[in-house]
């Protein structure tokens, strides 16, 4: 079993929330400039748009950039406390990003239809893909942060 | 679109940007500018230095107002709403940025006489003041004012009133410093508010002024016409999101340092570590 330091029990959950929030901001980064602006598959306005959807948008956007910077920052700070925990960190990245891709796919995509992954036939195919990736994503992230967490019980019990 | 670029032509064409208006609006930056300089020429005379970068951040704040106010770019902004945007940005962002960077209070506080510069600190730790920095109420007047000028009349009312003009164009450089400062600390904050709070509220501030700029790109302001009002609006977006982040690496930043250690300060300090301190 690999050793944890008590400096990571102690700091478990500011891993766990860096790498939420450094998830959320890369995956909404990502989206925007391969999605929006190389591929131009879609556009920060489709026509179709709602005004719930672009509040939503809007707050996701300032949200994400914040948490980009802002979890990044706390990463600085753990590794300074030699509290960085990168396994559950990955967690945490991959529980952000795969939850964010999820709530785009169904909730912007499907529910509010403010925009589409791309205007094609068969659209369904990529929603597939879009959700399919989205719900690994959330699984590798929920496997690390429960291995995490595991450790940590074993350890308390010692 | 023919006949819309046509009215859009002839609304602007009639009201330029007059002398008058860019002689009153460039006026109290190069006061600020002369009175900056003043304060480092008596620190010195006194023998205290100040750090060039501050000195030439205030420049190219002072600069980029100047930009925004007098000159090709103030004189077009009229007829064109993209350049009008970059005015915005250059006033409402960028200079109030740049300027609270280059800690001007400090400056002052330092360069006055003792009972003088008491006073300022009076002013500073008074009630209203704990009320002008605080992050809700600044958001408000940047965010709202900017909401109130491209959502309604304002905007074509500003073109036609010339003191209008002056006055919206304080105000967006005003609520834009006021807006930065109450974010950012960097001259003495008698009443600080916890970065946790501050970082809610920019969220929001920053998710209004994205929400604001598509709103202008899908619904031009009155006497815009529906290109420009695009190209501006993606100018206030992308134009936005680049100043954002440099406020919120320094909120981050200031986070970072006034959470560190006591424990790796103290390893730091016995092994002759250089510590910097905010």
């Amino acid at each position: 079993m690999v050793s944890v330091r008590s400096e990571q029990f102690q700091f478990s959950g500011r891993n766990l929330l860096s790498g939420i929030l450094f998830g959320l901001g890369l995956i909404a980064f990502f989206d925007e400039v391969v999605f929006h602006q190389l591929l131009r598959w879609h556009h920060f306005y489709d026509r179709s748009t709602t005004d719930i959807g672009l509040i939503s948008d809007g707050l996701f956007h300032a949200f994400s950039w914040f948490a980009t910077i802002g979890g990044l920052f706390m990463f600085a700070d753990l590794r300074r406390r030699q509290a960085l925990w990168m396994k559950r960190w990955l967690g945490g990245v991959f529980l952000g990003a795969g939850t964010f891709q999820l709530y785009d796919g169904i909730v912007q995509h499907k529910i509010m239809r403010i925009h589409q992954i791309r205007y094609v036939d068969h659209v369904i195919v990529y929603d597939i893909v879009w959700n399919v990736g989205a719900a690994m994503m959330i699984g590798i992230g929920v496997y690390l942060v429960y291995k995490t967490r595991r450790h940590r019980k074993e350890e308390v019990a010692q | 679109m023919i006949i819309v670029q046509h009215i859009h032509s002839s609304h602007s064409g009639v009201h330029e940007t007059g002398m008058l208006p860019q002689v009153l609006l460039a006026l109290p930056f190069l006061l600020a500018l002369i009175f900056y300089i003043s304060c480092i020429v008596i620190s010195k005379r006194n023998e205290r230095s100040w750090p060039v970068h501050r000195t030439t951040l205030w420049t190219l704040g002072i600069l980029c107002a100047l930009t925004a106010v007098i000159g090709p770019v103030a004189v077009q902004a009229h007829g064109n709403f993209t350049l009008h945007m970059l005015g915005h940005l250059l006033l409402g962002m960028i200079a109030p940025l740049l300027m609270a960077l280059a800690a001007p209070v400090t400056l002052m506080l330092r360069t006055l006489p003792v009972p003088a510069a008491r006073n300022v600190t009076k002013v500073l730790k008074s009630k209203p003041m704990h009320l002008f920095t605080n992050p809700v109420f600044a958001s408000i007047m940047n965010m709202g004012g900017l909401w109130v000028l491209y959502t309604t009349n304002l905007f074509p009312a500003m073109h036609e009133h010339t003191w209008l003009h002056i006055l919206i164009h304080f105000h967006v450089f005003l609520a834009g410093y006021l807006f930065t400062i109450s974010m950012i600390y960097i001259d003495p904050m008698p009443h600080g508010y916890p970065y946790l709070y501050r970082g809610v509220v920019l969220v929001l501030a920053l998710a209004s002024h994205g929400i604001l700029s598509k709103y202008i790109y899908a619904n031009p302001p009155s006497g815009v016409a529906s290109a420009d009002a695009q190209t501006g609006g993606m100018l206030m977006y992308y134009g936005g999101d680049a100043v954002d982040i440099i406020i919120i690496f320094i909120l981050c930043l200031h986070w970072y340092r006034s959470a560190r250690p006591k424990i790796l300060e103290f390893e730091k300090k016995s092994t002759g570590w250089k510590i910097d301190t905010p």
